[in-house]
């Protein structure tokens, strides 16, 4: 497949990364050829093998819903870049 | 010999044995790393005052026999991907920079209860994205061996801190490679453990399926010692294998007679350097003469591996960095002053190019129209290589391959390139998509099924009774 510089710039919308132009020549060349490489999995016949997502037979982990002490709000404020009245401040985002 | 070149037993039962004190060897090692660390940059932080303050702690263990393990007293340091309460965790990224987390992960909890010392955090590719340390956001650690050289990655401070003597023993992370190779780079040992043996909780995600802690230690007596504090079920990660730690150490006086030693024909390559691969041949002759049996096995699916991964790696690594989005800890960009404007800025002046170009290809892989023809697809190639494993150790109970197929390359040498630094982890990715264990010994690596540590640590073992390499020091 082969990937354009508008793929580029959509994927960087979503992944939010505000990419300069150069950086965006750069992976669109940079990601063409990895994808190039990894297009050799097609050479594999995949129908009905099913996918593997963690190797570990993994059953629904259950715990007693317990109470139990969790981090204090000032420390789990303490690296906030900002926080205002214990809560993390962002910028406004309603008009 | 010097404290600072001793192995974590030896340490240990000279501590035992009250002829030297935790202060003191944990004062050999701050003096070695104020000597040496300058030419290595092995570490990103050193804390000098909590390791003594430790090493206090533990010579009251060992004078009252209170709690005593073999990690007691024992000066380690950890790869600055593992949250440790009140020290700065960077993960090698400007977008951590400031972080100084609330809480302990389990792993560094573990240590610190064993009574082990912990000297710092270690230098690595930035968010375990590399494969030479040449990724931190920070600066280069240098191979102790040869300085002009890569001490491989992404756990490259761990290991060069090993090499160089700047620690007993380390703790890096290997999500395709990430312990293995830099062990082989700078000629320690380097163990990953089988998937979810070893808990995840507060180790900094990369790719989760794959995310798995390990020891690096000069031998493998230590790796077994390192393991047995590390391993275990942990409440606070699901994925955790809940199975008994055994006592790993028990397994090593087996020997290897009779063990029956797969050797993978898609191992030995094309390209594949001549000396390595002559000293893998040497390696696997030492096996021979302990009394393994070789036995030829078939890895088909090896050469997908590469692919395999970094679509399956990115995808999760695309998935876990969106957490960093300067609103909770870390680097905050606000020119603009809007929400969304704040997010890009941070992520792109936070990021390097390394992790912004396998966050866009996870990204890109993720997204509609793409998603079977890559990231499912991969998935199912997934599949197959744990098979191919699956179906090996049916006639073998461990797999013995080279662990790069080049030694340490020079500094720069493959940092524009992408691709070919991504093939430098060809031999150890296949054992990350398939969750099993395997450690790399000077010269070579050794695969075991899952939760089978023993009988991997065991042949390790029992290669390096028969060779000096681990007895080597570089001239630094």
């Amino acid at each position: 497949m082969s990937i354009t510089k508008q793929d580029v710039l959509h994927v960087a919308e979503l992944a939010r990364l505000a990419l300069s132009e150069e950086e965006m020549e750069l992976y669109t060349r940079q990601l063409q050829r990895i994808l190039n490489y990894v297009e050799k999995l097609s050479e594999l016949d995949t129908r009905g093998v099913v996918p593997t997502t963690y190797t570990v037979p993994l059953a629904h982990a259950m715990r007693e819903d317990v109470t139990a002490p969790s981090i204090p709000q000032e420390e789990a404020l303490q690296n906030a870049p900002e926080k205002d009245r214990g809560c993390f401040k962002v910028p406004q985002v309603i008009e | 010999m010097e404290l600072t070149s001793l192995t974590i037993h030896e340490l240990s039962e000279r501590l035992s044995r009250k002829e030297v004190s935790a202060v003191e060897v944990t004062k050999a090692f701050l003096g070695r790393i104020g000597e040496v660390d300058g030419k290595t940059r092995a570490y990103i932080t050193v804390t000098a005052e909590a390791a003594l303050e430790a090493a206090e702690r533990a010579d009251g263990m060992l004078a009252r026999k209170d709690d005593v393990t073999p990690m007691t007293g024992i000066p380690v340091s950890v790869k600055d991907i593992f949250c440790t309460r009140g020290i700065r965790t960077t993960c090698a990224s400007k977008i951590l920079g400031n972080f100084i987390p609330p809480y302990d992960s389990t792993v560094v909890k573990k240590l610190k209860g064993s009574g082990a010392v912990l000297l710092g955090k270690t230098n690595m590719d930035e968010f375990a994205m590399g494969s030479s340390t040449e990724n931190s956001a920070f600066f280069k650690t240098l191979n102790p061996w040869a300085p002009d050289r890569v001490p491989g990655g992404s756990s490259g401070g761990s290991a060069a801190a090993m090499a160089a003597s700047e620690c007993a023993a380390s703790v890096g992370t290997d999500t395709g490679g990430s312990i293995r190779q830099p062990a082989a780079c700078c000629g320690v040992v380097g163990l990953k453990p089988t998937y979810g043996r070893v808990s995840r909780f507060g180790m900094v995600a990369f790719a989760s399926s794959l995310d798995q802690a390990g020891p690096f230690t000069r031998d493998v007596t230590d790796a077994a010692i390192m393991l047995k504090v590390m391993a275990g079920h942990d409440p606070l990660d699901s994925t955790s294998v809940n199975m008994e730690v055994p006592d790993y150490r028990s397994f090593l006086a087996a020997g290897c007679k009779g063990l029956k030693v797969g050797i993978p024909k898609e191992y030995f390559i094309e390209g594949m350097d001549p000396d390595v691969e002559k000293a893998v041949r040497d390696a696997l002759d030492v096996l021979k003469g302990a009394g393994a049996e070789l036995v030829p096995v078939s890895l088909p699916h090896t050469e997908y591996a590469v692919a395999v991964y970094y679509l399956v790696a990115t995808a999760e690594a695309s998935s876990n960095l969106a957490r960093y989005d300067g609103v909770k800890y870390g680097l905050r960009v606000n020119e603009a002053g809007n929400l969304l404007d704040m997010y890009k800025k941070t992520r792109d002046s936070g990021f390097g190019g390394e992790v912004k170009r396998r966050i866009m290809l996870g990204t890109y892989s993720l997204s509609a129209g793409y998603y079977e023809a890559y990231y499912k697809k991969a998935s199912q190639v997934r599949t197959l290589v744990r098979d191919d494993f699956s179906a090996a150790f049916k006639t073998c109970d461990v797999i013995a391959t080279p662990t790069a197929p080049t030694a340490a390359f020079r500094l720069g040498e493959k940092i524009e390139d992408p691709l070919t630094m991504y093939l430098s982890d060809i031999f150890t990715i296949s054992c990350n998509l398939a969750g099993i264990p395997g450690i790399s010994v000077p010269c070579g690596l050794i695969l075991g099924w899952k939760v089978d540590e023993g009988t991997v640590l065991r042949t390790a073992y029992a290669y390096e009774q028969a060779t000096e390499w681990h007895k080597r020091r570089p001239a630094i």
